[in-house]
């Protein structure tokens, strides 16, 4: 089946997310759209789905203008969609999830599961797949659920596949079994959509790459292009992959922890046992897929965990128990991971957001009343030091981009003298311009003698920042490791491999020259 | 932007590691509450049943049969059916249970023991019926001490499984209520005037069944809006206008059955303005349930204050829908009379949870339904049209409320009066809550609650040593427990009060 977008324009508003794409999907072929986080992707894929109606332009199904009125008819055309963030239920059985939307039936609409499970196992056996039909999906770990998203595609018979940002949530191994699953259904005659901003990965699966810059394609290029090139062609102008800094010079252990053990509500041990320290002047990269106990580990530093043992000492002061205003003003700067949730607040000006922590505090509180002209005093000079593009101090931080906003968060935890820095995915969703930015500020704080700890998902932002890189799996440490250790051995760390079986077998599958 | 959220943050840890161990690294934090709960109930049980208890016997009544020929027949045919039913249940236990056993993994399907039991319990009360058992006389001190001693012995046990950091198994629970049911029955009666107390079973159990009919079918409609991802909280509403449409239609029309059916069609009216304010206009369903019901309790008290007491021959009058006997089924002693004989909408009770329970579990229209309660997006992107569903589900709900209006005017009393619903639209919300969001269960807590309503007034009428007023409380003090969990986890549908957006 050839898929072909003309002319595809979305507005939403005054903004232009796609404008006059034209993209065309050749059958058995893997076709990547790479593109910044924003740069109108996913908007195109919803286009393409049925989800958005396109307010300009068409598309062609085999050279024939169609109209999708929702998903379903796109799936009837023949094309299915796996989700960023899985679309399935969690309550519902594998097979459940995938008869929804597509059930067979018995008499009177009683549903026959049977039918569907046996298409299942037929899937399942052509490409390898090992899901029970019979488990519930939220059972189920990430890299299986996927696969039921690709199930639920094929047994709707999909000849286009779109896969929207599928490695986010992968450990390394997964991805390649994911990418080694592409290369199957690419065997079978199937069209594949890989949207992704991760170059290696684009590098290493499509067949021809289309680069999309704020709505616009700007061009193709070709899979053997340098990732250098490629990164320019998607951000719009040269950029250094690299960063450049110093070697660390670390001083003495400052920041300690001890047996940190934090417990949910469900009695899981979600950090367990965790022991480690940071010196001053160094990066400690807590590395990891995500939801392997990091948003905790920050959270119970910070001291908004309720079920937390062990200890967690700064400067010979213990940490553990005290109320988080305490923690702050021990001298810990925090940027969380969702800064709409956890570090700004949206609807306030940016420079109230500035001093969300300080509002109290000489000299911009005295006695019960607070001093405006100092606070946005404070904002301009700020908003200039760490580059916030915006009209003016006194706009929502909500309706800045992402990339200024989370600015604005490293101002305001940067502005105190700090005893410890942690930031938990300083970079989500930044485009490359802002990740420059945000890095160079980290290793500014590190080279300024403070103990910096950064939390990554993303194993590229791990390597560059990291002095030493802590790996969490299941909410254990699996081992610390020294910054130059090579992907695979962190890769197999991430699934819950120890360092030394890691090294043995990532050696060995150098050695014997296939890939894992 | 979609409200609705995505399962990445379930905290699965991701990883291709070859086994998975579930629950590695994990101490359960086993509940107290359980443990606590059934010791307070069991020293209560102690204290009432053993420590209280006079020398007087208690009388539980088995109905006689008004054709003594037709009910030992019955009798007889319903004891070999079920006993054959209960060995066969048991055999298919123990033969599951064993291979379940053998191949590491439980077999037993979860309908097998409440069935089980169901069976048993028929076949017991059939035995009554066959030995033409006419009443049971029970001494009160002797029951009272056999039952606080098992109650002690079960609270003794769950708080010996928790201190040992084991779940306690599901039995323990459903044992002791039945043995703390059992002694306060005994306890409750034989306190009563009189030299032996004694009530009949068979009226209590119909008279509670009687008294659930509204409240079971708006906890279904309760059911089939949760499900969909829309609170209903206007079910009270929906059972008062039903009532009073019931009550007026029938009367003009000089006929019940358009009266049912006009019930049915002003509960959905309700829903329809729930579903247009809550659905397309994005308005808390909560507060738009609550405004329904200040509403309707409003319009319906005024219009029967003004017209209908105005003119009660004419405008409120609707006459009775009589109870029907099923023949030979209503034969049967004691579930006869409970089963079959009902009215028309008794029977349409037991025929709405049936269908709503197969259809919600069983059919397409239900796992759709499901799936647009739990995850509206998910739904949304495999082709089924999000808020259509809702709407039409809403709709349906609101009619099968009405239906349960239509009780009060139609069977219960043949007047329509102010307010006459009395809050039970509530308690079909509790229900709801009670019974797990499962028409079954939301089933036979409203039968639990109708329990309560009906004991109270047989308790006055005895004359007994708590207070009728206490007895009132029950329904409601029960709900608070289940609501807090001592009833096991219930975990509502996921986007259940949350309105989906598009896009």
């Amino acid at each position: 089946m050839k898929l072909e977008l003309k002319g595809i324009t979305k507005r939403f508003g005054s903004l232009v997310a796609n404008d006059h794409i034209d993209l065309v999907v050749e059958p058995g072929q893997v076709h990547c759209l790479l593109g910044e986080n924003g740069a109108g992707k996913s908007t195109l894929m919803n286009v393409l789905y049925g989800l958005y109606d396109p307010s300009d332009g068409e598309i062609l199904v085999d050279g024939k203008p169609v109209v999708f009125k929702g998903p379903g008819d796109a799936m009837a055309a023949g094309i299915g969609m796996v989700h960023q963030h899985f679309m399935l239920i969690p309550v519902f059985t594998v097979a459940e999830n995938v008869a929804l939307g597509n059930e067979s039936t018995k008499a009177a609409g009683f549903l026959n599961l049977d039918e569907t499970r046996r298409r299942i196992s037929e899937i399942s056996e052509q490409y390898g797949f090992h899901v029970d039909p019979d488990a519930l999906v939220e059972d189920l770990p990430v890299g299986v659920q996927q696969r039921v998203e690709i199930i639920k595609a094929l047994v709707r018979d999909a000849e286009v596949l779109i896969l929207d940002e599928p490695t986010a949530v992968l450990t390394p191994q997964e991805t390649d079994e994911l990418l080694d699953i592409i290369r199957q259904l690419k065997a079978a005659g199937k069209s594949i959509v890989f949207i992704s901003h991760k170059l290696r990965e684009v590098k290493e699966i499509s067949d021809i790459i289309t680069v999309i810059r704020r709505g616009k394609v700007v061009g193709s290029a070709d899979p053997s292009a340098s990732p250098t090139e490629l990164a320019s062609a998607m951000v719009g102008r040269a950029v250094s992959l690299t960063l450049e800094k110093k070697p660390a010079q670390p001083g003495d252990a400052t920041f300690k922890v001890r047996d940190l053990t934090v417990v949910d509500h469900n009695g899981q041990h979600v950090v367990d046992g965790l022991s480690f320290d940071i010196a001053k002047g160094e990066v400690l990269a807590i590395a990891g897929v995500q939801g392997n106990g990091q948003t905790e580990l920050t959270e119970a530093i910070l001291g908004v965990q309720p079920h937390v043992t062990g200890s967690i000492v700064l400067d010979d002061v213990e940490l553990l128990g005290k109320s988080v205003k305490q923690v702050l003003s021990a001298g810990v700067g925090f940027v969380p991971e969702d800064r709409k949730i956890d570090g700004l607040v949206g609807t306030f000006s940016i420079s109230e957001n500035m001093i969300l922590d300080l509002y109290d505090k000489e000299p911009f509180a005295k006695g019960i009343g607070m001093k405006p002209a100092l606070i946005a005093s404070h904002a301009e000079k700020k908003v200039e030091e760490f580059d916030v593009r915006t009209p003016s101090i006194d706009v929502a931080v909500g309706t800045l981009s992402g990339g200024n906003q989370q600015k604005v968060v490293l101002a305001r935890e940067l502005s105190r003298p700090l005893r410890l820095f942690i930031a938990s995915q300083p970079t989500r969703g930044l485009d490359v311009g802002s990740i420059e930015f945000v890095h160079k500020r980290v290793i500014a704080e590190r080279d300024n003698g403070t103990p910096v700890m950064i939390v990554s998902t993303e194993l590229d932002e791990v390597l560059e920042l990291a002095d030493r890189i802590a790996v969490l799996y299941r909410g254990k440490l699996v081992g610390i490791v020294p910054a130059g250790t090579s992907r695979d051995v962190l890769g197999l760390m991430m699934a819950g491999v120890p360092e030394h079986e890691a090294e043995l077998t990532a050696h060995k599958t150098l050695e014997g020259g296939t890939h894992v | 932007m979609s409200t609705t959220t995505t399962q990445s943050g379930s905290g699965t840890p991701a990883g291709n590691a070859p086994s998975r161990p579930g629950k590695t690294g994990a101490t359960e934090l086993v509940s107290w509450k359980a443990g606590i709960g059934l010791s307070l109930l069991a020293i209560l049980g102690t204290v009432l049943f053993g420590f209280m208890s006079n020398s007087k016997s208690a009388g539980f009544g088995i109905a006689e049969a008004a054709n003594e020929a037709a009910s030992s027949v019955a009798a007889l045919v319903t004891f070999v059916l079920a006993l054959l039913l209960s060995v066969w249940f048991v055999y298919l236990w123990f033969t599951r249970r064993r291979s379940g056993l053998a191949s590491g993994s439980g077999t037993v399907p979860g309908w097998l023991p409440a069935s089980t039991v169901a069976a048993v319990v028929v076949l017991g009360l059939a035995a009554l019926g066959v030995a033409k058992v006419s009443k049971i006389t029970l001494p009160s001190a002797a029951v009272g001490w056999i039952a606080s001693v098992i109650l002690l012995g079960l609270a003794g046990y769950t708080v010996y499984r928790t201190q040992a950091k084991k779940t306690t198994p599901r039995w323990v629970g459903g044992t002791f209520a039945a043995v703390f049911l059992i002694g306060f029955m005994v306890w409750i009666v034989a306190g009563g005037n009189g030299d032996e107390p004694s009530i009949s079973l068979a009226g209590l159990i119909a008279g509670s069944v009687t008294l659930a009919v509204p409240l079971v079918f708006g906890s279904l409609s309760g059911v089939l809006c949760e499900r969909v991802g829309v609170v209903n909280i206007a079910i009270e509403g929906q059972l008062l206008l039903g009532a009073f449409s019931a009550a007026v239609v029938a009367t003009v029309t000089h006929n019940v059955y358009a009266g049912l059916v006009a019930a049915a069609v002003a509960g959905a009216l309700v829903s329809l303005v729930l579903a247009v304010v809550s659905i397309k206009y994005l308005v808390n369903q909560i507060i738009v349930g609550v405004v329904l019901n200040v509403l309707i309790s409003g319009l319906t008290s005024f219009l029967f204050s003004t017209l209908l007491t105005a003119d009660p021959d004419g405008l409120n009058k609707p006459g009775r829908l009589p109870p029907v006997d099923i023949p030979f089924l209503s034969d049967i002693p004691i579930i006869g009379p409970i089963l079959f004989h009902q009215s028309l909408v008794g029977y349409l009770m037991y025929i709405a949870v049936i269908v709503v329970y197969l259809g919600l579990f069983h059919t397409k229209w239900g796992l759709r339904v499901r799936a647009v309660g739990e995850h509206p997006q998910a739904a949304d992107t495999v082709g089924i049209n999000v808020n259509r569903t809702r709407f039409w589900n809403v709709l349906m709900g609101g009619a099968i409320a009405g239906i349960g209006g239509s009780f009060f005017t139609l069977v219960s009393v043949d007047a329509f009066s102010k307010d006459m619903s009395g809050g039970r639209g509530y308690i079909a919300l509790a229900a709801l809550i009670f019974g797990r969001w499962n028409p079954i269960g939301a089933f036979l807590a409203a039968l639990l609650f109708g329990f309560a309503d009906n004991l109270q007034s047989v308790i006055t009428i005895i004359g007994s040593p708590v207070p009728s007023q206490f007895m009132a409380m029950l329904p409601y003090a029960l709900t608070v427990f289940a609501v807090a969990g001592l009833v096991g986890r219930s975990r509502p549908p996921a986007a259940s009060g949350i309105p989906y957006v598009k896009g």
